[in-house]
């Protein structure tokens, strides 16, 4: 592994854990659409930097377009607060308007400069290392390494300072208001440090990886848990382990980096979406399928409960009655057989004494919904779990 | 057109999210047919851009993550996983794989005749269905339980819409490119939302929009040169948003304004009124005159607003006199009468 290997490991790395954490909040807050559009705004702040200083590595770009990247967001809710369309259409109106008069005043004024629009929104890491920063001719690494890794500090520094005040306006910004917080300020300051990261990261990275490494880490994380500080650490882990192999994909398809690490990114959700021990596709479907039974169950011996008749109870005349298909009619009583909640007798069906126990309890929290009642029963069955 | 749908269903970035799930199926189709035939691409585009639309669909119901965050994250992963297709293809010793990536910026300068032609069949096939399924669309639209109620299949009709969205997205893609789609999408259908309140006006309205945004778009980056047609046309669009926004009669923002600054005179003038009701009420003839000054002590009468009532004929003014009318009384008398009535 040569040194220009590591470099771009770190940087993806970097890139990866400070898009994490303001990513995190994001998902949170129900705002992770904000991030591809401050990622397509920043573009005229850009642009205007670049008129002014006529340089392209100058500190004033990045300022420049981080403010377009608050403007963005400042407009979206002036247009959301008019009450004249929703959040989502407010956020899909201003991005392209503000992306477009960027690629107009590129097309216009700055043609031969190298500032276009796949340059903005792929970016290409592997020349990361390339742009050196350099003091006193002495060389220090790569300058986007430095960049992003200042922003990551400061995020960092900024987490840690705010944390509880950032955690309680997330989840109630109501209790946050109460307690002389001010919601607005820390919706602001969340908004400038993803403003902030957004522009840091893209020029190493591209707008789009800038916001697969926002959303898809905090997204992955919180299918798996339900703990802020865990979710924080987990989608750190998740973007780090993506950036890497994302880079060692590239590498050995000879492709896009970004590109690669984005698809890292996607597998490793589609992989936590199907297989999430409580969230995930398969374990949903199964639960599912369970609760059917159970249902199903308790209204075949509701069933049982209500009729005393010899007739009702004859083990034919449960698939007309209830209009159960054979197969599941079949399930349901080796269920309840082996609960021992039933017993059969020449095809006739009686309740045992648990079986009348279960659902005379079990009619006692349909009517009363009291919990307290159903402790016992839990045990055998999540039906009546949450 | 189709934007109207998704603008009042809230799932107006849906358009974003296709337009950029759709790059991995260009990709596709390219590595497999190895043509760069608009159509072969074009059936590429729409199956990815299908797949991302469930799939966003599919993580909105079964998990707890946000639709927001589910869209964000289908647009980055499709996007992403088809740079890496493209960038992939560029390093193949292929040589007509040039001009892959003009799919995603769009330019409308290069589409042919037939493509037109194309997108004008297919235009004209989507609202022929529109036409037909009106009733169910609409129905879905506004109350899904209803529908379902009355026999519908709704999710039939939901996939009917979405894939429409897709198709619309797909064609639309060559002309403005990915980003701009989306505006195109919703600006017509957010500016048309502003004028009406039925849904068959605004689809028609929305697609006027549209279409005037193209027509003027296109003539003014034509007008002038090194201007792109897309970004033209999407900021076109655009004014026609904040003029909706704006100006609409019954939702603009200046005549909510103006609403708002006319009900509070007409308080004030109320809040007089009932001061002289109450001074008026003491003597049994209702139009005794009664000098100005007794009005001092109460602010909130001017000349101006004394003129007024007097042009409404509820009170008489003579020198530094007034009087009320036996109308202004009656008036007075049930104007608090008639606000517990409006309240009930």
């Amino acid at each position: 592994m040569s040194s220009a290997q590591i470099e771009i490991q770190l940087i993806a790395s970097i890139v990866a854990i400070a898009c994490a954490i303001p990513g995190t909040f994001l998902v949170l807050r129900k705002m992770a659409l904000i991030s591809d559009a401050i990622s397509h705004s920043i573009l005229p702040g850009l642009v205007l930097g670049f008129f002014i200083t006529h340089d392209l590595n100058s500190p004033l770009l990045i300022i420049m377009a981080a403010l377009s990247g608050v403007v963005t967001v400042v407009l979206v809710e002036f247009i959301q607060k008019t009450k004249l369309v929703k959040e989502d259409t407010a956020i899909g109106l201003v991005f392209p308007v503000l992306f477009s008069i960027g690629v107009i005043m590129i097309a216009k004024n700055a043609n031969d400069v190298h500032l276009d629009t796949d340059a903005i929104l792929l970016g290409e890491l592997a020349f990361a290392p390339f742009d050196r920063f350099l003091f006193d001719g002495l060389d220090l690494g790569p300058k986007s390494l430095w960049i992003i890794g200042t922003i990551l500090l400061i995020t960092i520094g900024l987490l840690f300072a705010f944390f509880k005040e950032l955690k309680i306006s997330t989840f109630d910004a109501g209790l946050a208001t109460a307690l002389g917080f001010s919601p607005i300020m820390i919706h602001y300051g969340l908004m400038s440090v993803a403003s902030i990261t957004i522009v840091g990261s893209f020029d190493a990275v591209g707008a789009i990886l800038v916001v697969a490494l926002m959303i898809a880490p905090a997204a992955t994380a919180y299918l798996l848990t339900d703990n802020l500080k865990k979710m924080l650490g987990l989608s750190v882990i998740f973007g780090v382990f993506s950036a890497i192999a994302g880079y060692w994909l590239a590498h050995w398809l000879d492709a896009s980096i970004s590109g690669s690490m984005t698809t890292i990114l996607g597998i490793v959700f589609l992989i936590v979406y199907l297989f999430a021990p409580k969230r995930g596709l398969i374990s949903v479907l199964y639960r599912n399928k369970q609760q059917q039974i159970e249902v199903s169950l308790l209204t075949f011996l509701l069933h049982l409960n209500n009729h005393q008749e010899i007739s009702e109870r004859h083990i034919n005349h449960l698939n007309e009655h209830i209009n159960w298909r054979r197969v599941r009619s079949k399930s349901v009583l080796d269920l309840a057989l082996k609960n021992n909640m039933i017993t059969i007798e020449k095809n006739i069906i009686s309740l045992t004494d648990k079986g009348k126990n279960f659902t005379d309890k079990a009619i006692d929290y349909i009517i009363t919904n009291d919990h307290s009642k159903i402790e016992s029963i839990k045990e055998d069955f999540f039906l009546f779990r949450g | 057109m189709l934007g109207s749908f998704a603008v009042l269903r809230k799932q107006s970035l849906l358009g974003d999210a296709i337009s950029h799930a759709a790059l991995p199926g260009i990709a596709i189709a390219f590595l497999i047919t190895g043509t760069k035939e608009t159509n072969v691409l074009l059936i590429g585009a729409l199956v990815s851009g299908l797949l991302g639309a469930f799939w966003i669909r599919g993580i909105t119901k079964r998990t707890h993550l946000k639709s927001d965050t589910a869209l964000g994250l289908i647009l980055s992963i499709f996007f992403g996983f088809g740079m890496l297709l493209l960038t992939y293809i560029q390093k193949l010793p292929n040589a007509n794989q040039s001009g892959l990536d003009k799919f995603l910026f769009g330019q409308a300068a290069t589409l042919l005749a037939r493509d037109v032609w194309f997108m004008a069949i297919v235009t004209f096939i989507c609202l022929v269905v529109l036409l037909l399924f009106w009733k169910e669309f609409k129905i879905l639209l506004f109350d899904a339980d209803y529908a379902k109620t009355l026999g519908f299949n709704i999710q039939l009709i939901d996939i009917l819409i979405t894939s429409f969205i897709v198709i619309a997205i797909v064609l639309g893609l060559q002309t403005v490119g990915v980003v701009l789609m989306s505006a195109m999408l919703l600006a017509p259908a957010a500016a048309a939302r502003q004028w009406t309140n039925s849904l068959g006006v605004m689809v028609v309205l929305a697609a006027f929009f549209g279409a005037t945004s193209g027509v003027v778009g296109t003539a003014i980056s034509a007008s002038q040169n090194n201007l792109s047609t897309g970004p033209v046309i999407v900021l076109v669009a655009a004014v026609f948003v904040g003029f909706s926004f704006i100006f609409s009669p019954s939702r603009g923002l200046l005549f909510r304004q103006i609403r708002f600054i006319q009900n509070r005179k007409d308080l004030e003038l109320h809040k007089t009124l009932a001061f002289m009701f109450e001074i008026a009420q003491d003597h049994e003839d209702v139009s005794h005159p009664h000098a100005i000054k007794i009005l001092n002590n109460f602010y909130g009468y001017t000349r101006k607003s004394l003129g007024k009532l007097e042009r409404k004929e509820y009170i008489n003014v003579a020198g530094s006199m007034w009087s009320m009318t036996p109308k202004g009384y009656h008036f007075a008398a049930n104007l608090y009468n008639q606000q517990k009535n409006e309240n009930e």
